[in-house]
């Protein structure tokens, strides 16, 4: 059971880090959905 | 030329069976109220994939000759409205430009969110529901006719490893993420139509931003998951000539006999290939909805389909239209898993003695061993006979 449990925390340690690690590569939908030409930041 | 006949066939038959109405032709719609513009009647025939009668539209695309001068209202594009512009677009009458250079801007009109939608919310909830409430109702009168299988003779009272701590981890990771992933995706599909009555707009949106913010991102841990069991399992999940024994026995789950088995089982390789083809396919489709308009592959797909079985998919898809089918297919496989995997859940706990422990602790009783796995206690034994490690 221990192995489970371990397992259920890691996945969730893995959904927590996922956006960070994509926001680390470049990829973040503030840039998929908007063009320079009409960002407004 | 048969095997193309049949696809062809199948394709027919699966497309009159999701949309009925397909070739029906709309009745003529009086257009005098509106000037000869569209009316409601003619938006709701073509939502319901009835064939309209478009030349009302696709032939008024303003007419220059009848231009107002620009210092008269309405003048200024020169007798062409915005609504004439849109239906020149939509009818690929000009060459039109955007300013826009995000991700598929350039795709101005695509009519096929109405048809998504409605498949979406019509046949993929009603049977993919319905297929989910059978398996529970299927598994429960399974449970009350043929009762737990137990451990013939009773347990043995020792124990052998049936599964190492990273295979146990990585089982539990693949299968915790889909649990996740199934519930936050029925959610995500089935929210707007069975929660919102009851708990509310405002509520189901906390809800759904949840849901999709774990759907997002757990899906890297099931994908994690799925890699590591295939790596650790595939050796032993390859089909032999004794999984055709089992399966000529039906497991000895209705004779209770105990056909031999390996580590594996012929039912246990169904599972697990069920598991990889389907988990390849819906994560595929998942990093495709992930990375919207990144990923293409329907149209590529449709056209291996089409020389290979002689069917007529589209092979020519806007990035909309790849989107769309990305998120129906994804919806698809992922029911057909969850079927799959809660009669795995059944058998793996409730419906056999003994059988959680192999992913619990790892160590199963060596009589539950003998009687479902007999050569694979045979060649461990063997092995220990030996000195080396199971």
């Amino acid at each position: 059971m221990k192995v489970m449990i371990a397992a259920f925390v890691a996945a969730l340690l893995i959904a927590a880090s996922a956006p960070v690690i994509l926001n680390q590569f470049g990829w973040s939908s503030a840039e998929q959905y908007s063009s320079e030409s009409v960002r407004l930041d | 030329m048969k095997f193309k006949t049949l696809g062809a066939a199948v394709f027919t038959l699966a497309t009159l069976f999701i949309n009925p109405v397909w070739a029906e032709e709309a009745p003529g719609v009086d257009r005098s109220s509106t000037g000869g513009a569209q009316t409601l009647e003619d938006i709701m025939a073509r939502q319901d994939k009835m064939e309209v009668d478009a030349s009302f539209r696709s032939e008024n695309l303003g007419d220059p000759a009848n231009a107002n001068s620009t210092t008269e209202r309405l003048g200024t594009l020169g007798g062409v409205s915005d609504s004439d512009t849109y239906r020149a677009i939509r009818y690929n009458e000009i060459d039109a430009t955007t300013q826009s250079r995000s991700p598929a801007a350039d795709v101005m009109i695509q009519d096929g969110g109405m048809s998504w939608y409605k498949l979406r919310e019509g046949p993929i909830i009603t049977y993919g529901g319905g297929a989910l409430l059978g398996i529970i109702l299927l598994l429960v009168v399974f449970y009350f006719v043929r009762g737990r299988i137990m451990i013939d003779g009773g347990p043995a009272g020792t124990t052998i490893e049936r599964f190492k701590t990273i295979e146990r981890f990585g089982h539990w990771l693949l299968s915790g993420s889909f649990v996740a992933l199934g519930i936050t995706g029925l959610l995500t599909l089935m929210g707007r139509s069975f929660l919102i009555p009851v708990i509310g707009p405002e509520a189901f949106s906390t809800l759904a931003i949840g849901s999709k913010w774990i759907h997002n991102n757990i899906a890297w841990a099931f994908m994690l998951g799925l890699v590591m069991t295939f790596v650790m399992w595939v050796a032993h999940n390859i089909p032999n000539k004794l999984d055709w024994q089992w399966l000529k026995a039906g497991g000895g789950i209705f004779t209770k006999a105990h056909p031999s088995a390996k580590k594996f089982n012929a039912g246990q390789k169904v599972v697990f290939w069920t598991v990889m083809v389907l988990g390849f396919s819906v994560s595929l489709s998942g990093l495709s909805l992930l990375f919207p308009f990144e990923i293409f592959m329907f149209a590529d797909t449709f056209a291996i389909m089409n020389s290979i079985m002689g069917t007529d998919f589209p092979t020519v898809l806007a990035p909309h239209e790849e989107m769309q089918y990305a998120n129906i297919w994804h919806s698809i496989v992922a029911f057909v898993m969850m079927v799959a995997i809660m009669a795995h859940i059944y058998i793996g706990s409730v419906g056999m003695e003994g059988a959680f422990d192999a992913m619990g602790n790892g160590q199963v009783d060596v009589e539950w061993a003998r009687q479902h796995h007999d050569l694979w206690v045979a060649e461990v034994e063997a092995k220990q006979g030996k000195g080396e490690s199971s």
